[in-house]
């Protein structure tokens, strides 16, 4: 009885420690520049944010499953060149299909490596990661990629438009997350994708078909991706073979400060969702206080450590701990 | 003995939690040269003691008294250096490292610029594993260690420090029967070198055998501390859980039904050859045998969880071919895996969920998973199984194991199986829950269950089983049923002493 309350608490403080360091950021911030909470500077933030937040959605359900994705930055290089590419050969309607369909092959094939064979994650994707840039290069010969007619295609609706006053990317940002999260709460796969991450072992023995789970959640991420990639070569209607360099740290950045466990088992949607607006905030919040762009990569490593320390100390009731 | 005093006191400690008074009250004592059991059921309050005892809880009340001083402690290393040491169940060594460095972990002797001084530390390494009167020294690794001479290596690094406790806990549960005498040999040592011995375990055989007092914890409150030699294991489990234990053997005549499962000559390699029983609707078939004797395969093997090599599996006198969980599963056949945190469960998940687990995909309405549906479920076999959890969002991990193992149970039985199949079923849990659920396996099979019990405990195979088969290195010496077994002819059957086979 004792743990068992003890935790309870603990997991509390978990879950509210996240919001509080947001608010108390954005509290600071906000005293130190008083741009930072206009409503132009927000909308910016959330849009800026939305291509980073679609994709962390797709590598929650990985990370949830117990596996880690760090292809996800150069696949969404990939989708983004090959829309742009086939946008002007087989135009936008047959080119945004055909761009989701060969990056839910790379998807797949990740999927099929981790699932069904039970390779390392941490190895398949971290390969797929250089392979998929490779790939990249190979298909657009190794020049960047821009759309002839950028004044008169309604392809730019998707990075540019808007819905209500809506900017798309964060109505599609939105609209993603209510559906993921709704699937991974509300739904038998979603439970299992949990039971998997949580003990696979035991998942196993309960019958549920721990590679086709694993599979799945590698196709969520890939649907993602090919999603980021959208709005990304939508937003600029021409693009740089290496835009999504990088990002996959960022995403599992978000990914972790919304509080999922990288064993697996534990995260939600919503907890993703808030790691994405804090990071976002708060490189924006250090543009804003003017601090040099650069400066965001320390503090953003220096971000997600406090965050971890601060998530293990509430598990364990204290900062310092003799026993781990 | 009560003139001396004692080695390490307790007075009086309370440590509560939020909702929860984890000790109320409690006071122990262990004096020089004494071993003093303390028992109690999971969830007691024996291990938040011991917590408070390592330094890692502060008492809320109460005071710490080390040779009648008062004494405050904030880490397992601060209560070592003032002579409380733990022997851990699980333990606590660097495979790689030989034994004097582990011994000396974290304090090995130096000489000039920091380097070790080896002729030292092996020397003084050896004089300790003297004292311990064991077969290897102080340059073994620790990895190529059995199990028994690990613990040996847990106690010398206890010797290091002038120890006035030392706290075992659980210490013969990887143990053989020749290991354990060893250990006792070196506890009785200890004893006699003044040391106060605190001994937890669930095996009353043990507790009878060393110590010299038990003191009894229920719900979080002392419950007395008896002699010995003055007492009887009933009377300590009835301080234990308020009643006895029955484990009486087995009377009841079982109305048998039709057979439910039939196995025939089945082969796995070296794990268990030319296996062939029936189990009937309505009886409870027992499983015995020693560790490795090829029970678990088995059961592994009809759950479609490794192939055999040759045989047939016929379900209701159909033969089937099973080649996974989610078709054993679909067959009716349910197993309640002997690992219960490893196999069984999902810790981190709460109790409904992991309790409708398996038929999550048959509890939807429209796309989505039925909160209500779920709930019911879970209600129902809470009620039938008398599952004690504040509410069915407390995440599992956090229960006691006699419930998290009805919670395993009841996600099992919520298939209603045509064949049941439990491995170890009260392995780990504590006396109220054990007795519970051997009623529940008695219940089942009258209800015309087909059950089988996979168990290591003679007296749960002849309290619980109908028919007990006996196996020996991966072939069934013989079967008995429930009148004319003998614990002589079990005990040799399954040694392979005797091989008058009845087949």
């Amino acid at each position: 009885m004792a743990e068992l309350t003890k935790k309870s608490i603990g997991g509390l403080l978990a879950r509210q420690g996240i919001l509080v360091a947001f608010v108390l950021f954005m509290i600071g911030f906000a005293i130190a520049n008083e741009r930072f909470l206009a409503v132009d500077n927000v909308f910016g933030v959330i849009r800026s944010s939305a291509i980073l937040g679609v994709m962390a959605l797709g590598v929650t359900f990985v990370v949830i499953g117990g596996n880690l994705d760090l292809s996800v930055g150069s696949m969404m290089s990939f989708s983004t060149i090959v829309v742009l590419d086939l946008h002007d050969k087989i135009g936008p309607t047959m080119a945004i299909p055909a761009m989701f369909a060969m990056t839910l092959c790379l998807g797949a094939f990740i999927g099929f490596l981790v699932g069904y064979l039970k390779l390392n994650s941490l190895i398949v994707t971290l390969g797929m990661l250089s392979a998929i840039h490779g790939l990249t290069l190979t298909y657009s010969g190794g020049k960047n990629m821009d759309i002839a007619d950028k004044e008169g295609t309604w392809f730019s609706v998707f990075g540019q438009g808007s819905v209500a006053g809506i900017p798309v990317p964060i109505v599609m940002f939105v609209v993603l997350a209510i559906i993921l999260s709704i699937i991974l709460t509300r739904t038998p796969f979603g439970r299992k994708v949990y039971a998997v991450g949580g003990n696979g072992t035991a998942a196993t023995f309960s019958g549920i078909p721990r590679a086709r789970v694993v599979f799945m959640t590698y196709m969520i991420s890939a649907f993602c991706v090919a999603t980021a990639g959208l709005i990304q070569a939508s937003r600029s209607l021409g693009s740089q073979n290496t835009v999504g360099q990088g990002m996959e740290l960022e995403v599992l950045a978000a990914v972790i400060l919304g509080g999922a466990s990288l064993l697996g088992g534990s995260g939600t949607v919503f907890k993703t969702v808030i790691g994405v607006l804090i990071l976002g905030f708060i490189q924006n919040g250090l543009l804003l206080v003017g601090l040099e762009f650069y400066v965001q990569y320390v503090v953003t490593w220096v971000i997600i450590i406090l965050a971890v320390w601060l998530d293990i100390a509430a598990k364990r009731g204290r900062l310092l701990s003799p026993i781990a | 003995m009560s003139d001396t005093k004692p080695a390490l006191r307790l007075e009086n400690i309370v440590k509560a939690f939020p909702g929860v008074r984890a000790l109320d009250g409690v006071s122990f004592e262990v004096i020089p040269g004494e071993v003093h059991a303390l028992m109690g059921e999971n969830g007691a309050g024996k291990s938040t003691l011991m917590k408070v005892l390592g330094g890692i809880y502060q008492p809320n009340e109460g005071t710490i008294y080390i040779e009648e001083q008062e004494t405050v402690m904030h880490s397992p290393l601060q209560a070592k250096g003032k002579g409380v040491v733990f022997i851990h169940q699980e333990l606590s060594l660097a495979d790689e490292l030989s034994v004097a460095e582990n011994i000396f972990l974290g304090e090995l002797p130096r000489k000039s610029f920091g380097r070790v001084d080896w002729d030292a530390l092996y020397k003084e390494t050896d004089a300790i594993l003297g004292k311990l009167n064991v077969g290897f020294n102080a340059k073994t690794r620790v990895g190529d260690l059995s199990i028994a001479n690990q613990q040996m290596v847990e106690i010398a690094r206890a010797l290091t420090v002038d120890a006035k406790a030392v706290i075992f806990d659980e210490p013969t549960a990887s143990l053989t029967d020749a290991e354990k005498v060893v250990l006792f040999d070196v506890i009785e040592d200890l004893q006699k070198q003044g040391v106060g011995i605190i001994y937890i375990s669930h095996r009353m055989e043990e507790i009878f055998k060393i110590s010299d007092r038990i003191s009894v914890l229920r719900d979080g409150q002392y419950r007395g501390t008896l002699l010995t030699k003055d007492t009887n294991e009933d009377e300590v489990t009835k301080l234990m859980i308020g009643r006895s234990l029955d484990l009486t053997r087995n009377v009841e005549a079982p109305e048998l039904g039709e057979v439910a499962l039939e196995v025939r000559g089945l082969t796995c390699g070296n794990l268990y050859k030319d296996v062939s029983f029936k189990v009937h609707r309505g009886e409870v078939v027992g499983f015995y045998g020693l560790v490795g004797a090829g029970r678990t395969e088995i059961a592994e093997t009809i759950f479609g969880l490794r192939d055999a090599d040759a045989g047939s599996i016929f379900l209701e006198g159909q033969e089937v071919k099973i080649n996974s969980p989610v078709e054993a599963i679909r067959h009716g056949i349910s197993l309640v895996p002997e690992d219960r945190k490893g196999q069984g469960l999902v810790l981190g998940m709460n109790c409904r969920d992991n309790m409708t687990l398996l038929q999550v995909d048959d509890l939807t309405a429209g796309p989505f998973v039925s909160d209500g549906a779920e709930i019911a479920i879970y209600d129902q076999y809470r009620d039938r199984l008398d599952i004690r959890s504040p509410s069915w969002r407390q995440t599992v991990g956090n229960l006691s194991g006699g419930n998290q193992q009805k919670i395993v149970i009841g996600k099992w039985l919520s298939m209603k199986p045509n064949v049941l199949i439990v491995d170890e079923p009260t392995r780990g849990i504590d006396v109220g829950s054990k007795s519970e659920i051997h009623n529940l396996i008695r219940e089942l099979a009258k209800q015309g269950y087909a059950v089988i019990v996979i168990s290591s405990e003679m007296p749960e195979v002849l309290h619980v089983s109908d028919r007990i088969v006996a196996m020996y290195h991966g072939q069934v010496m013989r079967e008995f049923t429930a009148e004319e077994v003998t614990e002589d002819s079990l005990v040799q059957a399954i040694s392979g002493i005797v091989s008058d086979k009845v087949a």
